[in-house]
């Protein structure tokens, strides 16, 4: 048998297994919440601040130190398990869960165990295709995050021969919300997209709650990935496996992917998987094994004697739903049908991130089908060529509304538009001023556009006659070299009428 | 009637990280076994109805202001480090860490 580097016999090729197992997928994610302090202290809180300049007495965990718990951060995490469709306690608390580690230094982390403040919830995660598949949430409950460890290899290293790490506290004690599934059954062979637009649909909501910047880059929303093989959809759950700390949206697929391949290999050659905790590696998508469940995963859980129970009043909770603002999903339909974009359409639109672009577009001015041209069309074939996503092109939604004005006035063609992109993107300015810069305004005045007609007609002579004698369809000959002649600034339109006129 | 084990001593000792000798083992586990007896006399009579209680005060929802209050300086954050290097704690490396 071959062997990975991980001590895994050779994977089998995805689209086999899934024909032969049926995947089951649990996904934990964690998402830190964007208040201003920490969640038991009144440290502030931000990305990038120099290393231990946000502590506090209660997030260094030092003696006699009292946590209080952050208001708005209850809040936030009752906004979330809203917005999930989940219930919210009557009365919760927190809960101890001891552990020895340099990144905790308490030597344990406030966590809701038995009591977390929303519960029963689920989310409709929507397919690139359009496919609905409903993903039940079994609890979404708050703690805190750790410290930052970073590794220090021995022969670089101050300690002489040592392997060490260096701790920076600023980031324990950031509120977090852990958003916990259910086991996600019935995926079948889409579980590794089902997983993938899960947390890209639970990024999308915190952003639009503004709970969290969510940014996946900086670390705000890390998923812990659980996997599982049955026989059928109708056997047991099989014996899963967590990858930890999966941190992109691609990543996310990959894992599930390759624990699918990874776990039939170990099943098709008559062996068990084992339960354990892995770790996920960006650079080939495989996972390998991290610690073994042991002693070490007792974390003797007892209620926090520090803190007195959460208990949100049904008033504060019902004004919180009337607050929450139109969730992604909605938002889609409901821009559906004012749009008018068929099913395929809208869908494109959504998958190419302009969602926004033509909402802001529209807002702009431009009817929805013009800023679908522009956006789905010619920018998005710019973007593809700068290999850019289309909201950093260098054009704004209300330049495209202002350019798509000047083509309806009648003062641009659509060919000279192209031009007018090309200025604005070059950073010439706003359409308008791209317009006057390199005067590209339709020929409007007459008198020019009548001496090219003319100099055309004394060209061609033979199509006038055609055109005199009743065949109307030779003039587009006619059209076109005064096009040409005005290097295209003319209002083809108008052309059309002088040139008949001129004929007569 | 004992019902905490010597094992069951050493295993809450080694996840306390606390070393503990032979007879302090025997010790603890007969004190922890009074304990676990009185608990269990508590059990009989708490019914069903008397609600767990986590906490002896009779409050809920002791909330703060989310307003930045300042931080401690560094160097007396970093007095507390055995060692420090760059403006972190330097500590031993964790067996298994990536």
């Amino acid at each position: 048998m071959t062997t990975t580097t991980h001590g895994t016999p050779a994977l089998v090729a995805y689209d086999d297994a899934v024909r032969r197992y049926d995947p089951v997928i649990g996904i934990e994610v964690h998402v830190e919440l964007g208040t201003r302090t920490k969640m038991f202290c009144a440290a502030e809180q931000s990305f990038g601040a120099e290393p231990n300049t946000q502590t506090t007495p209660v997030s260094l965990g030092l003696p006699g130190a009292l946590p209080v718990v952050n208001g708005t951060a209850v809040e936030y995490a009752i906004r979330i398990g809203l917005a999930l469709n989940c219930q919210i306690a009557e009365t919760c608390r927190f809960a101890r869960k001891n552990y020895f580690y340099p990144d905790v230094p308490k030597n344990f982390q406030t966590s809701q165990y038995d009591e977390p403040i929303a519960f029963e919830g689920f989310l409709d995660v929507e397919l690139e295709d359009g496919t609905v598949h409903r993903v039940e949430i079994e609890r979404a409950h708050m703690e805190e995050d750790a410290g930052k460890n970073t590794h220090v290899g021995g022969s670089a290293g101050r300690i002489h021969g040592a392997e060490y790490s260096l701790v920076d506290y600023n980031r324990a004690g950031v509120p977090l919300v852990e958003i916990v599934t259910k086991p996600i059954t019935g995926a079948g062979e889409r579980a590794p997209e089902v997983a993938r637009a899960y947390v890209q649909a639970l990024r999308d909501i915190f952003r639009v709650l503004d709970v969290s910047e969510a940014r996946m880059e900086r670390g705000n929303v890390r998923a812990d990935v659980n996997l599982s093989l049955r026989p059928t959809p109708e056997s047991p759950l099989g014996t899963r496996t967590e990858t930890k700390n999966v941190n992109s949206f691609r990543s996310v697929e990959r894992a599930v992917r390759y624990e699918v391949s990874r776990q039939a290999a170990i099943l098709d050659a008559g062996g068990t998987v084992i339960q354990e905790t892995r770790h996920f590696h960006e650079e080939d998508g495989s996972t390998s094994p991290g610690r073994v469940k042991s002693d070490a995963e007792d974390y003797r859980y007892f209620p926090e004697p520090d803190l007195v129970p959460v208990a949100p009043s049904r008033e504060w909770v019902e004004e919180i739903r009337a607050t929450l603002p139109e969730l992604p999903q909605a938002r889609r339909r409901r821009l559906h049908d004012e749009w008018g974009f068929a099913d395929a359409e809208m869908r494109d639109v959504v998958n190419a991130g302009a969602l926004d672009l033509i909402e802001a577009t529209v807002a702009a001015g431009a009817t929805p089908a013009a800023a679908r041209k522009w956006w789905m069309g010619e920018l998005a074939r710019r973007a593809k060529q700068d290999e850019v996503e289309l909201a950093d092109l260098a054009i704004t939604p209300a330049q495209i509304g202002e350019l798509q004005q000047l083509v309806d006035s009648g003062r641009i063609n659509d060919k000279i538009a192209r031009q007018v992109l090309d200025g604005v993107l070059a950073g010439e300015g706003d359409p308008e001023a791209v317009v006057a810069a390199r005067g590209l305004e339709v020929v409007s005045d007459d008198g020019p556009l009548l001496e090219a007609i003319d100099a055309a007609l004394a060209a061609q002579p033979d199509i006038v006659e055609k055109v005199r004698g009743g065949n109307q369809g030779p003039v587009g000959a006619i059209i076109g070299a005064v096009m040409k002649a005005t290097r295209g600034q003319a209002d083809a339109k108008r052309v059309r009428e002088l040139v008949l006129e001129r004929i007569g | 009637m004992s019902t905490i084990s010597r094992d069951e001593v050493a295993r809450v000792a080694a996840l306390a990280r606390i070393d503990l000798r032979d007879d302090e083992v025997d010790r603890l586990a007969g004190e922890l076994d009074v304990i676990v007896d009185s608990i269990a006399r508590v059990r009989e009579v708490a019914t069903p109805d008397v609600p767990a209680t986590s906490h002896p005060l009779p409050l809920t929802n002791v909330f703060r202001e989310d307003v930045p209050q300042p931080a401690l300086p560094v160097a007396d954050v970093l007095a507390s480090a055995p060692d420090a290097q760059d403006g972190r704690f330097a500590v031993p490396q964790i067996l298994g860490e990536e």
